[in-house]
């Protein structure tokens, strides 16, 4: 049973370990760790520092607090659909297993 | 990262809608077509979107000082097919372009093109290219995610470039640019993208291998459970 999982927990030990690691080590310029879709903005606006957006979105979220909801919403759709795929597989591969193991008894 | 609303020239942003259009029909066509045949595989599509779904939504901090996400198109590429990606991502763009203020109508068709058509058939040649040399299977379905991940940066990058070239430097010197910004950032997340992606792979082997199978991808008679 151990060896099954243990490629996943070093995988995912090396996720976190990735996403932990520059927060300690980097110190950002700006002293945030902001989007790089503002980085890429501000690199535009120094190249053509006329240039003006011309279309702004039609909906922005009015706070950060609202957005990083809407974000969370989107994390628990998906993971919320995941974990439905996991949960079904597993118990049918489960019901198979025993009807299995009942044929074997008859 | 996708390019921010409004920050392609009009031109440039037509340009990308007409090319992303097709490959969004074609896609939808793919999909209709895998899923008439094999009813069965519908859980496999929302598993792969939810893939996408999830992973596009964690923003991740990345040694440039800066955050940016995954795309978490590799998975889908894989099960799927590139094509069949297309619309799937399409709805993450126009989800977070609509309520998220994250990318932008006007810019959507650039970001389809890096995200869903450009990442996923760069994929999908790996993926092949992966298998056709025998790579172990968990290694190339980690070099299909990231460089799923990795295209998708880079073709934004192209995408920037051509829209504002450096002044003085042209196209290369503005590309030069915004790939280290951006590619930098995205290789320790492409890293991580292809660690999510073959942890899921491994699960899906476990547990959903008669889908895997329909899809073709395992042979049943094996039964693997170690990538």
């Amino acid at each position: 049973m151990k060896n099954k999982y243990y490629p996943n927990l070093l995988m995912l030990c090396a996720i976190i370990l990735l996403s932990v690691a520059p927060l300690i080590i980097v110190k950002p310029s700006g002293g945030t760790f902001s989007g790089a879709d503002e980085k890429a903005k501000s690199l535009i606006n120094e190249l053509y520092p006329n240039y003006k957006a011309w279309f702004t979105p039609v909906i922005e979220p009015p706070s950060s607090e609202v957005a990083s909801l809407l974000f969370c919403l989107q994390a628990a759709i998906g993971a919320g659909i995941l974990g439905y795929n996991f949960g079904l597989a597993r118990g049918r591969a489960r019901l198979q297993a025993n009807s299995i193991k009942k044929d074997f008894r008859c | 990262m996708h390019i921010m609303e409004g920050f392609l020239p009009i031109e440039h942003a037509l340009s990308w809608s007409l090319v992303a259009f097709p490959f969004v029909v074609l896609g939808l066509n793919s999909i209709k077509k895998q899923v008439y045949n094999k009813p069965e595989l519908k859980m496999m599509l929302g598993v792969s979107a939810a893939f996408t779904f999830v992973l596009s939504a964690l923003k991740l901090p990345s040694v440039t000082g800066s955050c940016s996400h995954p795309t978490g198109t590799g998975l889908g590429t894989v099960l799927f097919g590139p094509l069949a990606m297309v619309p799937i991502g399409t709805i993450v763009l126009l989800f977070q372009a609509l309520l998220l203020a994250h990318g932008g109508i006007t810019t959507l068709g650039a970001n389809i093109f890096s995200m869903v058509i450009a990442g996923p058939f760069v994929a999908a040649l790996i993926y092949h290219l992966g298998k056709g040399i025998r790579l172990p299977r968990g290694f190339t379905i980690f070099l299909t995610a990231f460089f799923a991940n990795i295209t998708t940066y880079i073709v934004t990058s192209m995408q920037l470039a051509l829209a504002f070239p450096d002044p003085n430097g042209g196209f290369t010197a503005s590309f030069i640019k915004f790939a280290t910004l951006f590619a930098i950032t995205q290789i320790p997340l492409a890293i991580s993208e292809g660690f999510m992606t073959v942890i899921i792979f491994n699960m899906l082997i476990r547990y959903n291998s008669p889908e895997l199978g329909a899809l073709g991808i395992l042979k049943l008679e094996k039964e693997e459970i170690n990538v």
